[in-house]
């Protein structure tokens, strides 16, 4: 039950490379690893908090409205993230913006509740939300980096911003003088990016079945 | 007669149900709010703070400046469309700048929003461009975070440049530029030059009277 729903967050099931399910925040956000990373953490909390409280309550839960509820909880919850976000990362509140409150529309949040936390006990919803939280969070920052590093010729830039001074050190810089390939920065190089993720994906994936 | 009360129940059953969701989750949304509303308020003055520090410099005020302004209706100077505010800076309560917001509604594509610090003898101490959607490199080198044109402007005033030389050097003017985005450099000097005029023409009611 833990292995499955590692290998099928992680990789089967991928919801970033495999389901494609909410692709705007992804396509939208990965210009860099922090803008990455931040929203896949924000996105892989509201998954294991929306898919563990709403497994325990399924069976209270009618057949008729249970998706404005399940859009309800998770509702509230984005709301919950947006607001701490918001009061104790200004800077990371600043960079993502609109995708905050956006999670509650990204299909891949109902998705998993609807066709897992639904119907399933609540620690393995529990799993399913992290490992499908995981997975896509791994999707986001692997894009960040990619559209990052030809963009602006920088690595983990920002982290500073996020997480105190203290780790200004981290940004790499690869080249002195770079004006910077716009193209992975504006939306194409998003759409570009995630088509050779999968590639690469579907490429692993055949050679491992010959 | 059964029908009917059967499917009330299934009725009430839901509506029930959903109540008891939307209660116990805006309870926990209304406590979160509370909690977070405080700090968030502290951070967003913060934030201002720090953007109005990029214009003028500490050491030219020891007065509350996030909380000492004027009101600026609309006019034709700044281009405002609202009621904005103006940042007093006093030390020993004595006026020693002011902070004015000014657009530029001619930019390549759409409004630049400019801070502009002018000290109370008219000479500009600061200039960042706060809001833009210029061509990503291209026109974004106004953007401090893109380059450090921005600062040309520092310590310019309507004495020691004339009307005329209030532009770009293609135009005969003073200031630099970078070719192929001209109307940006353009929008925004004119707009600085504007905020100027505008300071001339009102620093009696900002209790300056050089």
């Amino acid at each position: 039950m833990f292995k499955e729903a590692v290998i099928d967050g992680l990789w089967k099931q991928n919801p970033g490379t495999i389901q494609l399910l909410g692709l705007c925040p992804t396509l939208a956000i990965t210009t860099s690893v922090i803008n990455g990373l931040s929203l896949g953490l924000a996105t892989m909390f509201v998954m294991i908090v929306a898919n563990s409280s709403i497994s325990p309550i399924r069976r209270f839960v009618p057949d008729e409205v249970r998706v404005p509820i399940f859009i309800l909880v998770i509702a509230a919850l984005v709301t919950v993230v947006d607001l701490s976000i918001h009061a104790f990362a200004e800077p990371l509140y600043k960079a993502l913006g609109i995708f905050i409150p956006l999670i509650v529309t990204n299909c891949i949040v109902l998705a998993r509740v609807e066709s897992f936390a639904s119907k399933n006990p609540t620690l393995p919803s529990f799993y399913d939300g992290l490992f499908m939280g995981l997975g896509l969070c791994f999707v986001l920052i692997i894009l960040g980096g990619m559209r990052e590093f030809l963009g602006q010729g920088t690595l983990f830039s920002g982290f500073d911003l996020v997480f105190g001074q203290s780790l200004n050190f981290i940004t790499i810089n690869f080249f002195d003088e770079y004006s910077g390939f716009l193209l992975a920065s504006l939306p194409p190089g998003a759409f570009l990016g995630l088509a050779l993720l999968i590639a690469l994906v579907n490429w692993i994936d055949q050679k491992n079945k010959k | 007669m059964n029908n009917f009360i059967k499917k009330n129940k299934i009725v009430g059953r839901t509506v029930l149900v959903m109540v008891i969701f939307g209660v116990i989750f805006s309870t926990i949304l209304q406590f979160v709010y509370n909690e977070t509303n405080p700090i968030i308020l502290i951070s967003e003055a913060k934030a201002k703070e720090r953007l109005l520090l990029q214009v003028v410099s500490k050491n030219l005020y020891n007065n509350d400046l996030i909380n000492s302004y004027i009101k600026i209706q609309p006019n034709e100077r700044l281009k405002n469309k609202d009621t904005i505010k103006g940042y007093i800076a006093m030390k020993e309560n004595i006026v020693t700048a002011v902070i004015l917001e000014t657009r530029a509604p001619n930019g390549y594509s759409g409004e630049i929003k400019i801070l502009v610090g002018i000290s109370s003898d008219g000479n500009i101490l600061g200039t960042r461009v706060i809001k833009h959607q210029e061509t990503p490199g291209l026109g974004d080198y106004i953007d401090i975070n893109k380059s450090d044109w921005i600062n040309i402007f520092t310590f310019s005033s309507l004495k020691n440049t004339s009307q005329l030389e209030w532009a770009v050097k293609k135009d005969q003017g003073k200031f630099d530029y970078i070719s192929g985005a001209t109307i940006t450099a353009r929008a925004v000097i004119v707009a600085i030059n504007e905020a100027l005029i505008f300071f001339k023409e009102n620093k009696l009611k900002m209790g300056i009277n050089v």
